[in-house]
């Protein structure tokens, strides 16, 4: 017999939120100019956190000209003096990764697992990373003495609410540029916290500013003619317009869009860690991961017996409250987003694929969506070709490498991809051929400071991570 | 006697290998610095820019495929044939720019010298570009550049030659093909170069040269869904604007125009913006008492 899981809720009394939150504009907390104001729920139950200010056009004016003039300062400053900035940040968010799991959880939705054993350590691991090159940019392969290039607009989604966070600010005050940074309007609250960390670091006023908000609020961020770099992270189509609003102007553009990852399985692939490495592939974080292994591409001849072991093990997988430590999957970021897996994933029975989900319950409240899969998928189908961003597989079947490869290839995206194979020499020629930007042999979702991650094709241009993650804010 | 009557060149355009007429059948004047008649260049319509981005797509296989010591021997030997005829693009490029002989002489040594330079640079951009990434845990994991594949590329309009080369070598050198807009002013020796590289060991359609409009021409490759990189050295700040609109439709890697003085020593910037990182993990065994881990 099976023993129930008793229950293991991590607590919430490490966070302490706020009712509301301003904007966060040279120093200090303030007001949206317009004085609107938006909640922010928690995805798991739909209870409202907080109220956190709508930034106007004219609050994102105010936020870049505080950075432009804080940009004097912090760029004359020697490398060692800004490395340690970051050294400190990097110790704070140490120091408080509990809480801001916690709260990470509370306001996305994601289980406490991994905010509290993925996000926040890396989070953490990408200040030391770029504190370790603020003071060896002459080393980095630019030329000696680069430049930055003044202040950074940032956009980031809500999958990853501080990580994101962290991949922007945490090279762009190394190379010595300042930021306005726009968090997601689902998560804007680890953002908020974050501008307390930078606080306690005593950060100069205005190096840090950030402008909670909406679709509108971003878009007038990329387009303010004081932003001398875009950096953004989310969907194609956004990502496109973006490229459209920066054309012809001498703003640098770095892009992490979209993806439709093909995780490949070789008949000679060890089954069991090969099933572990397609679970944590595209139910990492709901699915709602732009490197997401999505498309399942199964050798023909092992097709049966992967599917048993991997159904076998989506039925032990656990759904529901985020902060239980033996949670999974948790909740979809809003309704919006469940409503648009949902349409995606009835398209794939409407056209004619076989839909399978283990038996789970889903909480009342909440935005909730059962681990599924497809299979008897084709290329045709809208869930082979279009980010679905859930928790929802298609599995494709291949004969030969060569139909592997073409078929992986086959998409508009260009982002991620996965191997599994014993065989090294098979699995470095699949590599080679594969046009994605980040290729997981034998394991999956994995990341680092050190490692350049981005995308070929319409996944984007730009590599965020490593040293290629200096290039994008300096004048080279 | 009277003196001998010279034979004139057709100046055909440069696609997947071989030299066809402009689709269009239209041809433009091309005049020297002074308006007077030096030949007739095709008009490239925009079905001659389709056509060849077909060929280009058609040779990135090949050409991206093939070992960066091969690539560099074959640009080697473009430069070999350069050098042979150096007096013919010297007279091309002194009645294109209205240079004196020994102008355009040197502007033709600076352009081979410049194809030498990025020839020896192609298997090296990969051992400065690439990287293994110390990541902390027991992976593998290893950082490099591969080219984007089809390039879209404006010559600039000035420098007929020098400036030409120092705008298609580095595309190539990194396994790129290209589809290059000729200067639309002085495209003579970019047609050449055609027949130098035809005859050199250039598989054919790694080069394609067109010439005619280039605000004609560049806005179908600019939203041509097939090209993946664009560089606009050779259009002015408004057509730039609005091509760089246009590739944003299918993301493309765009190249904005730049104040560039072609003599001087270029940088790796004309290559590397036509390159992808790809990284690439994969977990190490830990031999000994740990016992292996995937």
């Amino acid at each position: 017999m099976a023993f129930e899981y008793a229950p293991a809720p991590e607590s919430r009394a490490v966070v302490d939120i706020a009712p509301s939150y301003g904007l966060f504009i040279d120093g200090e907390f303030t007001e949206a100019s317009g004085g609107k104001v938006f909640k922010t729920i928690s995805p798991s139950t739909e209870e409202v956190l907080s109220e956190v200010a709508q930034g106007s056009a004219e609050d994102v004016d105010r936020a870049v000209k505080a950075a432009r003039k804080a940009f004097e300062k912090w760029s004359a400053l020697p490398g060692a003096e800004r490395a340690k900035y970051l050294f400190r940040i990097a110790r704070i968010i140490q120091e408080r990764s509990r809480e801001l799991a916690v709260l990470e959880t509370l306001d996305n939705g994601k289980p406490i697992k991994e905010t509290r054993d993925a996000d926040l350590p890396l989070v953490a691991a990408h200040f030391f990373y770029y504190a370790g090159w603020a003071d060896k940019l002459d080393h980095a392969g630019y030329g000696a003495n680069p430049r930055p290039l003044g202040v950074a607009g940032q956009v980031i989604p809500w999958n990853f609410p501080l990580l994101m966070l962290a991949w922007k600010i945490a090279p762009a005050l190394a190379t010595g540029n300042t930021v306005v940074l726009k968090p997601a309007e689902t998560t804007p609250l680890s953002a908020l916290f974050f501008a307390d960390i930078c606080r306690q670091a005593g950060l100069p006023k205005g190096v840090v500013n950030i402008v909670t908000g909406d679709g509108t609020t971003g878009a007038a961020l990329v387009a303010h003619e004081g932003v001398n770099k875009v950096a953004f992270t989310g969907s194609t189509a956004v990502g496109k317009a973006i490229a459209r609003t920066v054309a012809g102007t001498d703003k640098k553009l770095t892009l992490e869009l979209g993806g439709k990852g093909a995780n490949i399985v070789f008949d000679d692939a060890p089954i069991d860690q090969a099933v572990e490495g397609i679970v944590n592939g595209i139910f990492f974080n709901q699915g709602q991961v732009c490197c997401a292994g999505s498309r399942l591409l199964v050798q023909e001849s092992i097709h049966d017996e992967l599917l048993d072991s991997l159904k076998r093990r989506l039925s032990t997988l656990r759904l529901g409250d985020p902060l239980d430590k033996n949670t999974d999957i948790g909740a979809i970021n809003s309704a919006e987003q469940l409503a648009r897996i949902t349409e995606l994933a009835d398209s794939g029975e409407t056209e004619g694929a076989e839909r399978w989900a283990p038996a789970c319950e889903l909480p009342e409240n909440g935005f909730w969506f059962r681990p599924t899969l497809f299979t008897g998928v084709t290329q045709a189908h809208r869930i082979a070709r279009e980010e679905i961003f859930g928790p929802v597989l298609s599995v494709l079947t291949f004969r030969t490498p060569g139909e592997a490869v073409a078929k992986a290839n086959n998409s508009q995206y260009g982002l991620s991809a996965g191997i599994w194979t014993e065989k090294g020499s098979r699995m470095l020629a699949v590599a080679g051929k594969l046009r994605a930007g980040v290729i997981w042999a034998n394991t999956f979702n994995k990341f680092d400071p050190t490692s350049p991650f981005g995308g070929f094709k319409e996944s984007g241009f730009g590599r965020e991570g490593g040293r290629h993650g200096l290039e994008a804010y300096l004048d080279v | 006697m009277s003196e001998r009557l010279t034979v004139f060149k057709t100046y055909k355009l440069f696609v997947g290998g071989k030299f066809p007429r402009s689709e269009s059948g239209r041809v433009y004047e091309v005049t020297d610095s002074k308006g007077n008649w030096l030949a007739n260049a095709p008009l490239s319509s925009r079905k001659d820019a389709r056509d060849a981005v077909v060929a280009a797509r058609k040779a990135v296989g090949g050409w991206s495929g093939a070992t960066a010591y091969n690539r560099g021997q074959v640009l080697y030997r473009v430069a070999e044939m350069l050098e042979g005829r150096r007096d013919q693009f010297a007279a091309e490029v002194a009645e294109a720019e209205g240079l004196s002989k020994a102008k355009a002489a040197a502007q033709v040594d600076a352009a081979i010298d410049r194809w030498v330079w990025y020839a020896g640079w192609t298997d090296k951009i990969g051992q400065i570009t690439g990287a293994t990434n110390p990541v902390a845990g027991p992976f593998f994991n290893v950082s490099s550049t591969e080219p984007t594949g089809v390039v879209a590329v404006l010559a600039p309009q000035e420098s007929s030659f020098l400036g030409l080369v120092s705008v298609i070598a580095p595309a190539i050198a990194t396994g790129n093909t290209v589809v290059v807009v000729a200067s639309e002013k002085a495209p003579l020796p970019a047609l050449s170069l055609g027949e130098v590289l035809a005859t050199s060991d250039v598989p054919g359609g790694v080069v394609n040269v067109l010439s005619g409009r280039t605000a004609e021409i560049a806005p179908s490759l600019a939203a041509h869904q097939d090209v993946n990189a664009i560089d606009l050295a050779g259009a002015d700040a408004g057509l730039a604007k609005e091509l760089e609109i246009a590739a944003a439709d299918n993301l493309k890697r765009v190249l904005r125009p730049q104040a560039v003085d072609w003599a001087v020593t270029p940088g790796t910037d004309r290559m590397t913006a036509f390159l992808e990182t790809r990284t690439v993990w994969h977990p190490t065994g830990s031999l000994g008492a740990g016992g292996s881990s995937y």
